[in-house]
């Protein structure tokens, strides 16, 4: 998957866990929880969705560098190549 | 015979509208099972029914709205014929129902009119599909006219009566704040409430977890707010009283500790559906309760055991940032628990060295006519001690 694929696979995923998402709204270098208000709970189903899909396992001490859309498509990319 | 009815799905709902049956006369109905699909202001809601037997008849059709207590279906219990049956129906129909006309006053027409003449426009066939696709709309079937055959409601009829309502999600969320003004004005009526609250450690809790779930994949992590589930089930044991309902001006324990977890919903509004038997459960096993149930109420289908039966209910603000949150007991419950944000405060620890530690300020509201400050302030001591101990919950 390239850059603009893994964009697009990660929104899909968001939008099972957050329906009302307008991807085309959200700023990718902006805090992506905030924007999308997701907790917890909303944010560990999306990385279990993440893992499910894409076979990608986050651990928690990742969560931190995860702040941004850029940030998890940079990472869920880094993941994929190693 | 067994006269199944709609139940109570929570304080601030009192009436339902049909919107799929799960059965069909004939069939054989166990425990726990779900018979039907009800709307409520605040999600469509899978009933389920109590009761073993054979569907005798359904007495409520797709589409009616009907307050709570309402007779839904009739079944025959082991050992009943279809006859003696409908003899107890003719008998009791006689005996209770006086003519429609003589029972209509203000307040009280709707309780009696619906389930016996329901309206020719509900009897209007309607594709399943499309009753399902009004419901994903928001849009009441009452008033679209049906272009299938014999005048039935199809999909695009659907999509018509929904392009031209374009304003009845607006009526829905109406509604549900009204269901839930309903509830709270009641409640802050009615119970007269104290307020506690404690400062709580969490320092052992948080890496406690932190180790666990380093050795597990993310599907089998578990949430801080498990922890603080578990812990409030397992202190209740010492404080009974603040787990159960207010019915009929006493007390009326609960029978199990049916934890009600206040979920906001994405469309505006919050539900409180409960996860049953907290204090029994494993945590791995709360965690997928929590994690069904969340989802569940979000896309908007809950049982109505869920809705109807939390014995206490447990609000965690503090995922928004809040650090307290002094909540309003959901009636006819008489005790809710509060838990702000976790975040690092300056702590004075045992050997009195000022430290910065993960803390969250835990509070109780409490019914007075039920129980005092004084047994409040023990459940927050004994909350405060299991989330010392996490590796015990």
């Amino acid at each position: 998957m390239n850059a603009e694929e893994m964009r697009v696979a990660a929104l899909s995923i968001l939008r099972t866990i957050a329906p009302e998402i307008e991807p085309a709204e959200l700023v990718p270098n902006r805090p992506l929880r905030q924007q999308v208000d997701l907790d917890s709970m909303d944010w560990l189903n999306f990385l279990m969705a993440l893992h499910r899909q894409l076979g990608v396992d986050i651990p928690e001490a990742d969560y931190r560098k995860l702040v941004t859309l850029d940030d998890l498509v940079g990472y869920l990319l880094g993941k994929q190549r190693g | 015979m067994i006269e199944f009815n709609l139940p109570s799905l929570g304080a601030d709902m009192d009436e339902g509208t049909l919107l799929e049956w799960r059965i069909k006369p004939g069939d054989t109905v166990k425990r726990g099972q779900v018979v039907a699909v009800v709307d409520t202001s605040k999600a469509a809601v899978d009933v389920e029914i109590w009761h073993e037997g054979v569907v005798h008849a359904l007495t409520l059709e797709p589409g009616q709205k009907v307050p709570v207590g309402t007779t839904m279906a009739i079944l025959r219990e082991a050992g009943e014929s279809a006859g003696q049956v409908e003899a107890m129906r003719k008998q009791r129909s006689a005996a209770k129902l006086p003519p429609l006309a003589a029972h209509v006053e203000p307040g009280t027409a709707a309780v009696s009119a619906p389930h016996r003449e329901a309206p020719a426009a509900a009897r209007r066939p309607v594709s399943p599909a499309a009753r399902r696709h009004a419901q994903e709309l928001h849009v009441e079937l009452e008033g679209i006219s049906g272009s299938g055959p014999h005048g039935s409601v199809t999909v695009a009829d659907v999509d018509k009566a929904a392009a031209a309502h374009h304003t009845a999600p607006l009526d829905r969320k109406a509604e549900m704040r009204r269901a839930i003004a309903a509830a709270m004005g009641r409640s802050k009526r009615e119970i007269p409430h104290y307020y506690l609250s404690q400062d709580i450690p969490m320092q052992r809790a948080v890496e406690w977890l932190l180790r666990e779930n380093e050795k597990h994949a993310v599907t089998e992590r578990l949430l801080l707010g498990v922890l603080q589930l578990k812990a409030v089930a397992l202190a209740l044991a010492r404080t009974p009283e603040l787990n159960g309902f207010w019915r009929g001006d006493r007390f009326e324990p609960g029978a199990g500790v049916h934890v009600g977890v206040a979920i906001s919903l994405r469309q505006g509004g919050l539900v409180a559906p409960a996860i049953h038997d907290v204090d029994r459960k494993s945590l791995v096993e709360l965690m997928g309760s929590l994690a069904d149930l969340v989802q569940r109420a979000r896309a908007g289908s809950m049982r109505s055991s869920e809705m109807s039966d939390p014995t206490i209910t447990v609000t965690n603000l503090g995922e928004q940032g809040a650090g307290a949150v002094f909540g309003v007991i959901y009636p006819p419950q008489v005790a809710l628990v509060g838990f702000g944000r976790v975040a690092d405060r300056p702590w004075i620890d045992d050997t009195g060295a000022v430290r910065a530690l993960p803390v969250v300020t835990a509070s109780l509201s409490g019914d007075h006519r039920v129980s005092d400050g004084i047994r409040g302030a023990r459940f927050l001591t004994e909350l405060h001690d299991r989330l010392q101990r996490p590796e015990e919950l």
